[in-house]
């Protein structure tokens, strides 16, 4: 019974950290659907989240929700002042460049931070308060609930965004092919940044949730995250949201599963090893669509 | 007026460059052991060296085959265990004169075979795909291979990589003189193969793997060997890197080294020799240069990597490659047109 | 010239010109067929290529003749049917298998080196030829300058057939698109084939490039004896080398036939111009 109940409870932290993941792994995929780029400086928008977070909380005393707003706000334009600035100008370049500038505007950030704010991690008052609950012999905490709530709704609004919106249809012409969606009349640029605006959006609300359970701010605490959300987006099928979603949960629950067992510290080569199986057997991800080069 | 062009037959080109290169390893060993520079110096000489071999070798698979590994971290971290482990066995620090030598060539033969094993393993499986699924894949290897170094004693119950602790006293048999060396050789075994049969069908797989694979190159037998090729090199250097240190920790071999080196490769030119050997030089010297500046060294390096790629995308030296050769025909062709002139 | 043309008989199979009739043919493709997700993009094609043969593969855009090319050469992997290389089936070859066997091609658009020098984009297609391993590359061993030598001084050779020679130091994606197109087809030459495929050789060419290309195409077939079959849009330049033409249409064969045959064929016209709109000269 015991077993049971634990098994329960690390399901439950295995679901939590899947929609973390998820939330994250959905702005890796719609980056790399649109401009093909794997966009290293996204996990890092998620440290910058947490840090606007604990300033507003901190220095300016605001409540928990304007504080989360604001890093949403604060994100969602550092997300579009780096497409522009870093990504729009290599447009036509290799593609290795924009890859090499993505990992310098991710070092820029992470050591920028660590310059303003030091190296150490800063602890973010409680966002999230409420009772733990007993469910099957497991305790399940308000943060966790509210995470997974609040992944859903998410999901649920992505999905009729990217599929009934004329947005969402630009970005979907876009990633299927930019030059005939641009003689279409869609608008490139503004769909690019459209796209980079709404992961970081998205990052931002991830990085709230993950403090709600974490409680805690340092520069480089979206790297490893942000690492696992791709692996997660690649799992899933990259340039998939449905694929990104399923990926995310897949690595929360396995992360979990292994703790479980009492493997924790082989967890990070657990993820990857999945990874490296699932791209072998089936190269374009759990739900992606394979790629064939026209001769 | 018909203009004759002066050039180097072949066998004399050979000899210059050997005669160029022994003068460079022997004299500049004697000034640095002489005490012509002091111990701080030689200490970044030689991570300069360990750089410059982890940056030419990476380029093997990145600028010359067009792949994008982002696991070379964990192939030096293969061939730093491998050597570290090596050295300490067979108690290299005791042994003197011929069998010291011995043991430190044999040591970093074997860390880049170890290295290049591995190589195989993740290239047959992984080469297969195309893009950015190797580099994907390749990450993956260089992060597993991090957590087996840390964990892998306690689950199999043995002393060898001494987890997270870190493997310790390994005899330091790095020095400035075999750093030279090896730099020298790993440049100079590239250099050969890529101007040969063998790398011209790496260059072709890199430009068009259709048309290559059409023209009869065995695509998937090249892009094999020239990523073993690759993780081969990559071992040398982490058996230096051991030898050098002394002691191993598994974080060191993390993503972020094997970016490290990659920035290196691609801020120099992908493709160009000569670039990954300056950039691996500036990139190691600029942030020892900073530390006085500590807190704002790394955000500078930062900024460099932005703001060159986005001024100079295909990286500082392009493709452009050095020959000494040249150089020197460049120079016996102006003499005789100054003479003609005078 | 045109009487140099010769009269096409009937072998097992198909027809070839008369004269390769003592040899078997080079090239066969049976009852070959693909189908993309449900799609059949090539159904049922059939075809034979005499000895020193010049070949025309023509039809439609869309009408599946590079998909025939990428199944000749196992880029794609046939659904149905097979394909005779001399008589040897190549199925489950790789393409550079079946390169060696001795198909060689070019591509529609156009696949050179091109950060390359022209002289080593010709050097790759030689890849099969010298055999030198790394250790003598490394060492540079004797073998290593004897053979890059000969293989220079080959290319050089194959180069000169249009007059490229000159050009061997330039990168190739800086060479005027006529000289790509050539390059392309030297490159293809240097892996000593038997069968030479060119896909849209006279694309992007004007009248007087596309006359001496079709010189060359002939040239090249009486010097190497070898079949060259091609892919063309160009009537002038397909029914002017041509000596047995497949018509493909919605990826199945038409019409086959000499090119007056193929000229007066009620179907090709069709096929080309629609129903409705009648005869117009080819």
């Amino acid at each position: 019974m015991a077993f049971f109940s634990t098994l329960f409870s690390q399901i439950i932290n295995g679901l939590q950290s899947g929609s973390i993941y998820a939330l994250v792994a959905l702005g890796y995929s719609m980056v790399y659907g649109i401009i093909m780029l794997l966009n290293f400086a996204h996990g890092d928008i998620i440290m910058v989240g947490a840090y606007v977070v604990w300033m507003s909380m901190t220095s300016f005393g605001l409540h928990p929700l304007p504080s989360i707003l604001l890093a949403v706000v604060v994100s969602t334009l550092l997300g579009v002042v780096i497409e522009k600035v870093a990504y729009a100008p290599l447009r036509s370049s290799p593609r290795l460049s924009l890859l090499i500038t993505a990992i310098g505007i991710s070092f820029l950030l992470e050591n920028g931070f660590q310059l303003i704010f030091g190296a150490g991690a800063k602890v973010v008052p409680p966002l999230i308060e409420g009772p733990t609950f007993k469910i099957a012999g497991a305790s399940v905490s308000t943060p966790a609930l509210v995470t997974l709530a609040v992944t859903v709704v998410i999901m649920i609004g992505l999905t009729l965004l990217v599929q009934k919106t004329k947005l969402g249809r630009a970005m979907r012409a876009v990633s299927e092919d930019m030059g005939a969606a641009q003689l279409m009349g869609v608008n490139i640029n503004t769909t690019i940044s459209f796209t980079f605006a709404l992961g970081s959006a998205l990052a931002a609300v991830a990085s709230a949730l993950y403090l709600s359970s974490y409680a805690q701010a340092s520069p480089t605490m979206g790297s490893m995250l942000g690492l696992k959300a791709f692996v997660a987006a690649v799992l899933g099928g990259i340039g998939s949201l449905p694929g990104a979603m399923l990926g995310g949960f897949v690595i929360g629950l396995a992360e979990a599963l292994v703790s479980a067992v009492g493997l924790s510290v082989w967890k990070d080569g657990v993820v990857f090893a999945i990874l490296i199986v699932v791209l072998l057997v089936r190269p374009s991800g759990l739900l992606g669509k394979p790629m064939k080069e026209k001769v | 007026m018909k203009q004759t062009v002066k050039r180097i037959p072949m066998p004399v080109r050979y000899l210059i460059n050997t005669v160029l290169i022994a003068l460079l390893v022997f004299g500049s060993t004697a000034y640095v052991n002489g005490g012509g520079v002091s111990g701080y110096i030689t200490k970044v000489l030689m991570v300069i060296g360990i750089n410059i071999i982890l940056a030419v070798s990476l380029n093997v698979a990145t600028g010359y085959l067009g792949q994008l590994p982002l696991g070379h971290a964990g192939f030096m971290a293969v061939g730093a265990y491998t050597g570290g482990i090596f050295l300490k066995a067979v108690n290299a620090s005791e042994l003197g004169g011929a069998g010291y030598a011995a043991a430190i060539a044999a040591a970093l033969v074997l860390s880049g075979l170890v290295a290049a094993f591995f190589g195989i393993i993740i290239g047959v499986p992984a080469l297969r795909l195309r893009g950015d699924y190797l580099a994907i894949i390749t990450l993956g290897f260089g992060e597993i291979i991090r957590v087996v170094l840390t964990n892998i004693d306690d689950l199999l119950g043995f002393k060898l990589t001494y987890g997270a602790s870190g493997l310790k006293r390994i005899p330091k048999i790095t020095s400035y003189f075999n750093v030279l060396v090896c730099v020298v050789l790993t440049c100079l075994v590239i250099h050969l193969i890529m101007k040969s049969r063998h790398g011209r069908a790496i260059l072709a797989i890199r430009e068009n793997e259709i048309a290559a694979e059409s023209c009869g190159v065995r695509t998937t037998y090249y892009k094999v060997m020239a990523f073993t090729l690759s993780a081969f090199f990559a071992g040398v250097a982490g058996c230096l890197y051991a030898g050098y240190l002394g002691s191993l920790q598994p974080t060191t071999f993390g993503f972020m080294k094997s970016i490290e080196i990659l920035v290196m490769v691609v801020l120099g030119g992908m493709g160009s020799m000569l670039g990954s050997i300056l950039s691996a030089i500036t990139l190691t010297a600029l942030p020892e240069a900073l530390r006085a500046f500590e807190d704002y060294r790394m955000v500078a390096y930062s900024l460099v990597l932005v703001l060159v790629m986005i001024f100079k995308p295909t990286g500082l030296m392009g493709q452009y490659d050095f020959s000494l050769s040249r150089i020197l025909e460049k120079l016996l062709n102006l003499g005789k047109k100054s003479k003609k002139e005078g | 010239m045109a009487d140099k043309k010769e009269k096409l008989v009937a072998v097992e199979g198909g027809v070839i010109p008369e004269r390769d009739a003592g040899t078997p043919p080079v090239l066969e493709a049976r009852h070959l067929g693909i189908d993309f997700g449900g799609l059949t993009a090539v159904d049922d094609f059939n075809f034979i290529i005499g000895k020193t043969e010049i070949g025309g593969l023509i039809g439609p855009n869309g009408a599946g003749k590079t998909t025939i090319f990428n199944l000749l050469t196992n880029v794609y992997q046939p659904t149905r049917g097979k394909i005779l290389v001399n008589g040897v089936d190549t199925r489950g070859k790789k393409t550079y298998e079946v390169n060696r066997m001795g198909i060689a091609r070019t591509f529609q658009n156009i696949r050179l080196f091109k950060a390359l020098p022209v002289l080593d984009n010709v050097l790759v297609g030689m890849q099969g030829a010298s055999g030198y391993h790394m250790g003598a590359a490394v060492l540079r061993l004797p073998v290593y300058w004897k053979q890059e030598k000969d293989a220079r001084e080959k290319a050089l050779e194959l180069l000169s057939i249009f007059g490229m020679e000159h050009l061997a130091d330039t990168p190739a994606g800086s060479l005027p698109y006529g000289a790509q197109r050539r390059l392309e087809i030297v490159r293809a030459l240097a892996t000593d084939p038997k069968v030479l495929l060119l896909d849209e050789p006279a694309a992007g060419m004007n009248p007087s490039e596309t006359a001496e290309l079709m010189e060359n195409i002939r040239k090249i077939r009486d010097e190497f004896e070898i079949a060259v079959v091609l892919i063309e849009h160009d009537m002038n330049l397909v029914m002017g080398i041509c000596e047995g033409i497949a018509v493909l249409n919605y990826g199945q064969i038409i019409a086959k036939g000499t090119p007056e045959e193929i000229r007066n064929n009620p179907l090709v016209i069709e096929a080309y111009l629609g129903r409705k709109e009648g005869a117009a000269g080819c």
